[in-house]
């Protein structure tokens, strides 16, 4: 899967492929010329230290920044350019929630479906997540695991066929990241297409066969992603 | 269909975090009260009070407006809610739409409950119809509401934001004061002249220049990324 | 100098070839030819001459006497200020349509110098105001609108000043100027039927021959110096947007 700078012409699947994707902010260039695939229903482990541009990687996927150079397509669709049509199937669970502080775990997911369109069965949802007996209690007072569980929740109303993770395990206690790491497997069985940065690398390593490591806005290693658990992180 | 429905949903949205917490649209009630109070501590004498009841309240709701407008998109970035509308994808249009609906209901809803009070602190002449005078509160609150929706969405994201809302909008609004209070004054008074119709038709003017172009400069500062 | 068509036709030679060299400019051409110092140069001239004309030579204002060689400046900086403002509210158009980075220092220099046309625009008009109807400042459309449209450019300035980021600068900035455009435009109607005390708007026929030739000189005189202006603030903006852009992309290494 980990293709070669110059054959990146030569992948032709229906997945995730980035060639050269570069973005700077402002004077810095905090990705640079960053190139992988994902093949469709495949999943990719991303690590690295804080700063290295992850999140930066995963936002310019997720449409919410502008590729300033190179390109990303999903589906066979430029992402940028057709990204009001890919909204629609790409994900981002990031370190903001996307919920609003002053509703319910259920009227988050109300309006966030009445926004969208979408018709899902909430309760079903809610319990997925085990955020079935918060009842009226606003978001204010939810724990920091429980903001998590809802944020994916709320990202499991779309359907989506590609999920940009970043953190998912952060900030949760054992069972919480139970709950996660069973929504990832299940979304995995489905088909979905997955990129997972994160710092716990042995729970995603037991989702993503292969793996990346990003240093200063590039991709310093690809490979499976046991030789990253095997090297001690360090491959 | 579905951008009516989505800004709907919008909306709903707004209202039904204010009816959560409603403190906060009734610190913009009581904000407005202590302003119409210390109003009349500005006049030279309380006869005053009466010829500018009608101005008085659209000023206090001018100011006003500036704080909930500012509360309203202060909700979106608590968790970046905002970014999370633009990659759901709720369309900028209905965004825009919405927010600007729930914040002129909420305005309307705040100028009929400062209505008694002025009634009573400035005692203004009262020969108006109760249907005109609610349309005009209404065309006022909606004149403000698009620009404000549009202004607030601009400050809220700038660094050093705090002073930025009231000098992009007051001078925006400069018309809506102009004829709002008028429009009230002249109504309260008995309309000798038939001029409330003049400045209702500015109002409607307004709004459709605002509500038309407002929408359209949101999605671009929506789609910058 | 003392035929109308004359200069007319001389005004707008210049302006035509301001407009091409703006439209050269913007296409990127003529970047090292420093055009806007003769147009500025050209204007200085004529601002010299104008004034020396309209202090000296110019008949008296049959109405308001001496006082009356203000027009001279009022009337120019008041035709100049809404020329800039609605070449401003068309680069901002142009720059969302089509997202050209010069558009944006377009938009800037334009600003800036409008926002200086607009107060040398009511100074004057104070001043004149002050010994013509007895006061400073009187509550008339054009000079509220002409108020509220110079509070609302300024407003647009200041939200520039704090934005960083370059794109949502350049996209905030056109936003605002179309946004101050429209509210310029709506205020004058509202405080017009707010109230109107102002005299009618002097057309040429209605002042005397040599008042209207010295008139279109220092006319054509404040916008060679606005064109010089705009450009050279022009130059300054497109230099700093140069100077703020990222180095080239760092070369590819194999992985």
């Amino acid at each position: 899967m980990a293709s070669t700078p110059d054959s990146h012409n030569a992948v032709v699947h229906d997945g995730l492929v980035v060639h050269d994707l570069s973005r700077r902010f402002g004077p810095r260039w905090v990705l640079a010329r960053v190139g992988f695939d994902v093949p469709p229903g495949d999943a990719l482990l991303v690590v690295g230290h804080n700063g290295c541009g992850k999140t930066t990687l995963l936002r310019c996927l997720a449409t919410a920044l502008k590729i300033h150079h190179g390109s990303a397509r999903f589906g066979g669709l430029d992402m940028w350019e057709n990204r009001a049509e890919l909204r629609h199937k790409v994900a981002l669970l990031s370190h903001d929630s996307h919920l609003y502080e002053d509703l319910s775990a259920r009227q988050n997911l109300d309006v966030w479906a009445k926004m969208g369109g979408l018709h899902k069965d909430l309760d079903a949802l809610l319990e997925r997540v085990g955020l079935e007996h918060t009842g009226k209690r606003p978001v204010r007072a939810f724990s920091a695991g429980m903001r998590r569980r809802l944020a994916l929740a709320r990202v499991l109303l779309k359907d989506p066929s590609l999920i940009l993770f970043d953190e998912p395990f952060s900030a949760l206690d054992p069972a919480g990241r139970a709950t996660v790491a069973g929504v990832l497997q299940e979304l995995r069985e489905r088909g979905a297409t997955i990129l997972l940065s994160t710092h716990h690398h042995e729970i995603g390593a037991r989702f993503a066969d292969q793996a990346m490591r990003m240093k200063e806005g590039r991709i310093v290693w690809k490979g499976p992603s046991h030789e990253l658990l095997s090297s001690g992180g360090h491959p | 269909m579905t951008l009516l429905k989505q800004s709907l949903a919008v909306a709903y949205k707004d209202l039904l975090t204010e009816w959560r917490q409603p403190s906060r649209i009734a610190g913009v009630f009581f904000f407005c009260f202590a302003l119409l109070l210390l109003f009349a501590f500005a006049m030279p004498n309380t006869q005053m009070l009466s010829d500018i009841a009608g101005g008085t309240l659209w000023l206090g709701l001018l100011l006003a407006s500036t704080r909930s407008l500012d509360q309203s998109f202060h909700l979106e970035m608590e968790n970046g809610a905002l970014e999370g509308m633009v990659l759901w994808p709720v369309p900028p249009l209905a965004m825009f739409y919405g927010k600007a609906l729930a914040n002129a209901l909420l305005l309307t809803l705040v100028t009929l409950a400062l209505t008694p009070l002025v009634v009573v602190l400035y005692h203004p002449v009262w020969n108006g119809d109760i249907p005109t005078f609610l349309g005009i509160v209404a065309l006022g609150c909606l004149a403000l509401a698009a620009p404000g929706t549009l202004v607030a969405a601009l400050s809220v994201q700038a660094r050093g934001s705090s002073a930025l809302l009231p000098l992009l909008m007051f001078p925006l609004v400069v018309p809506v004061v102009v004829a709002a209070s008028k429009a009230t004054t002249l109504h309260l008074e008995g309309d000798i002249m038939s001029q409330v119709d003049d400045w209702m038709r500015l109002l409607v003017m307004f709004n459709l220049a605002h509500w038309a172009l407002d929408g359209w400069l949101f999605t671009r500062i929506a789609e910058d990324g | 100098m003392s035929n109308p068509d004359l200069m007319l036709a001389f005004g707008a030679g210049g302006v035509a070839t301001a407009l091409l060299a703006a439209i050269s400019m913007v296409r990127g051409g003529l970047k090292s030819f420093r055009w806007e110092a003769y147009v500025g140069a050209f204007g200085l001239g004529m601002v010299l001459m104008g004034q020396y004309m309209g202090l000296f030579v110019a008949p008296r204002e049959r109405m308001m006497g001496e006082v009356g060689r203000i027009l001279y400046v009022h009337v120019p900086s008041a035709w100049l200020t809404m020329l800039i403002f609605t070449f401003t509210c068309i680069f901002a158009f142009a720059f969302l349509m089509s997202g050209k980075r010069i558009f944006d220092s377009l938009v800037e220099s334009s600003i800036e110098v409008g926002v200086i046309m607009a107060i040398l625009l009511q100074v004057t008009g104070s001043l004149f105001a002050k010994p013509t109807w007895g006061v400073y400042w009187d509550w008339d459309p054009r000079l509220v609108s002409t108020a509220v449209m110079t509070l609302s450019f300024v407003g647009v300035l200041i939200l520039r000043s704090v934005l960083d980021d370059p794109d949502r600068r350049a996209t905030w900035t056109s936003v605002g100027a179309i946004l101050a455009t429209l509210s310029m435009l709506i205020t004058y109607f509202s405080v017009r039927l707010w109230r109107t005390l102002h005299q009618m708007q002097s057309s040429p026929d209605s002042v005397s021959d040599p008042m209207v030739v010295i008139l279109r000189a220092n006319a054509f005189a404040f916008l060679f110096l606005s064109i010089f202006f705009i450009a050279w603030r022009t130059r300054i903006a497109v230099a700093r947007a140069q100077a703020d852009e990222a180095p080239p992309l760092p070369p590819e290494v194999p992985v």
